[in-house]
């Protein structure tokens, strides 16, 4: 089996720390993605799956606990050293696509990587222009977000997410806001990269038929993972 | 270009409509105080270019016959003594020509001219005035007091019997160029000159008064015998002058005046005048800088999903902060250029309208507000800055969704 790119032990999480209203969301998570797996992680609102997500993505530290992402111990790095790991080694898709209106789609692609290395080069531009060709807007390199529709903005994130050829990327909810079509192309993005670069993939979805073309599917209730199928036998209450 | 340069313009081009506001706001604020500076240093450039038209930067004199007591009174004994000031009589500079060489010397000094000048009469026909006798070497007269620029009539050739008088006094004489006036003073001596020139420098008093003639001829007219009665000064820092007339009075032991001392008043008023040029240059200053400040915390509130992503993506706070210290510079530099045409624009219709004195616009001014600006607005954006590197991603991209 291949290296562990996300190894979570004991992962707790929680809000308003040492205030009377602490609010405990992550109780204690075990997690292990092995290198190319692609994992769902569903269940109901309010589980904590953003928290998760958050924490995870290393946007968060947990509150007790270790993460361990590509080997790296991240109770060893400061704050710094935190994000340059999380540049290099995840790539984010949210909901809401949420790309930055003022660049154009190959700019928002380049953008981790200018974000890493400071100035744009030559290559980083072919990389970004492979991309966004990969994902088939090779024809809107020059396009602002707000001038393409929904399934291509999300399509263009995609692209952002891997612009780093990071190992692993955490998805919010990426097909949420699209129409069934726009979603089964995103998904089959997702997929290909997953299967053509070893890429590490863990989605929050609702979705379950989304959920079952995924290797593995966890389930998150109340800050605990209370379930965990292959993807083809996820439970029928699911849909 | 490095990404925070790109992202902090692209940022400024994205707020349009906050960084017209914020770039009037610095146009304006740069122009009155381009405006304002051009003006008041025109104005005080001319004020000060036309009184030291007319007169020399230091004059060095004998210092004052003062009287002396002729008892010295014993240990415990007074003295009662009534003390009558002494008239002070025209006297020359004792060993002149050192003093001249050494006073040319002198650091700051940039020429120097020795005079010999006293009162006299001047009479054509039945017309006679009083008048101030100057008696000067012409070539180096004119490096100090430029009346050779301000011919009104004929030349300005002082040498043998050629002398110069003011327009005023051409006209109470009757006299023209060529015509001879005689000049007599109270020790009874004479002597003709012919009128070769006629200047104006701008005074009545100086035009009505004048007589240029050569240092010989004063010195035989006024009894001075090889002496002279001042010595002129030019410097080349005007506002050095008192130091440089200290220094050579403490040195040769004569009575050395600055025209910082004779114009006081002048000089303070251009102080006082310089003092409110600087409380406005501050106070708009400070209005601007809050200006840029209120904008760009705005502007952080309305990115901070934008500041979230980059951060997500591996941003340090660093780059954040620079981001938007840069948007602070940015703007301030752009609104300052712009500024500085507005400004000069203002100072250059101004002097057309008012058309007495010329505006200063030097480089200087440009640079300095150029400079001033781009450093106010960066740290303008200090805090709007720090509260940009401070949101965290999470919060950025859960309240900015």
């Amino acid at each position: 089996m291949a290296a562990n790119v996300l190894e979570a032990y004991g992962v707790r999480k929680s809000y308003g720390v040492g205030s009377e209203t602490e609010t405990e969301i992550l109780h204690g998570i075990d997690l292990a993605l092995g290198q190319g797996e692609m994992v769902a992680l569903t269940g109901p609102s309010g589980a904590g799956k953003s928290t998760f997500l958050n924490v995870m993505g290393l946007l968060e530290r947990p509150t007790a606990g270790r993460i361990r992402v590509n080997g790296e111990d991240i109770a060893d790095l400061g704050e710094s050293g935190l994000t340059r790991l999380r540049g290099r080694s995840i790539g984010f898709i949210f909901q809401f696509h949420h790309l930055m209106p003022a660049f154009s789609a190959l700019e928002n692609v380049l953008m981790p990587i200018l974000v890493d290395r400071g100035r744009p080069d030559a290559e980083m531009r072919e990389r970004a222009t492979e991309l966004l060709d990969k994902v088939g807007l090779g024809a809107f390199l020059e396009r602002r977000p707000g001038k393409l529709s929904g399934g291509q903005q999300q399509r263009v994130a995609v692209a952002r997410a891997l612009a780093m050829m990071p190992p692993l990327v955490l998805a919010d909810e990426p097909t949420g806001n699209l129409d069934t079509a726009s979603a089964d192309a995103v998904f089959t993005l997702l997929r290909t990269f997953n299967r053509d670069f070893g890429v590490t993939f863990l989605i929050v979805s609702h979705d379950p038929r989304l959920a079952r073309r995924c290797d593995r599917v966890l389930e998150l209730v109340d800050g605990r993972l209370t379930g965990q199928w292959a993807g083809d036998e996820v439970p029928a209450r699911y849909d | 270009m490095p990404f925070t340069v790109i992202a902090a313009l692209r940022f400024l081009r994205e707020g349009r409509f906050q960084t017209v506001l914020i770039l009037s706001g610095v146009a304006v604020g740069a122009a009155v105080i381009v405006f304002l500076v051009a003006l008041i240093t025109g104005l005080q450039d001319d004020l000060i270019s036309r009184t030291l038209g007319t007169q020399p930067h230091i004059v060095l004199r004998p210092a004052d016959d003062a009287a002396r007591s002729l008892f010295r009174p014993a240990p415990g004994e007074t003295l009662d003594a009534q003390v009558e000031k002494r008239a002070q009589r025209l006297r020359s500079i004792d060993g002149w020509q050192r003093v001249l060489a050494d006073a040319a010397a002198t650091p700051g000094v940039i020429a120097v001219s020795p005079m010999a000048s006293g009162p006299a009469f001047a009479a054509r026909g039945s017309a006679q005035k009083s008048v101030a006798l100057l008696g000067i070497e012409p070539e180096r007269y004119t490096r100090i007091v430029p009346v050779n620029m301000k011919m009104a009539a004929g030349s300005f050739r002082v040498s043998g019997e050629d002398a110069v008088i003011g327009v005023d006094l051409a006209k109470d004489l009757g006299a023209s160029i060529g015509d001879k006036v005689r000049l007599s003073t109270a020790g009874g001596r004479t002597q003709v000159v012919t009128v070769a020139g006629i200047f104006d420098l701008g005074l009545r008093d100086l035009n009505r008064r004048w007589v240029l003639i050569t240092l010989r001829s004063a010195q035989t007219l006024l009894d001075l015998a090889g002496g002279v009665t001042n010595i002129d000064l030019s410097v080349r820092d005007l506002f050095g002058a008192e130091a440089v007339a200290r220094t050579i009075a403490a040195r040769t032991g004569l009575a050395a005046e600055s025209w910082m001392k004779t114009n006081a008043e002048l000089l303070a008023g251009l102080r006082g005048q310089n003092g409110s040029s600087a409380m406005i240059q501050f106070f708009v200053s400070v209005a601007v800088a809050f200006g840029i400040s209120s904008v760009l915390v705005v502007s952080v509130v309305q990115k901070s999903r934008e500041i979230g992503i980059l951060r997500a993506m591996g941003a340090s706070r660093r780059a954040v902060m620079t981001i938007f210290l840069l948007q602070g510079a940015v703007v301030a530099l752009a609104g300052s250029v712009l500024g500085c045409a507005l400004g000069t624009w203002a100072a250059l219709a101004f002097q057309s309208w008012q058309g007495v004195f010329h505006v200063w616009l030097g480089w200087q001014l440009y640079a300095a507000a150029i400079a001033g600006a781009t450093a106010i607005g960066t740290l303008a954006a200090i805090a709007p800055a720090l509260r940009a590197s401070h949101l965290e991603p999470v919060a950025a991209i859960r309240y900015g969704g």
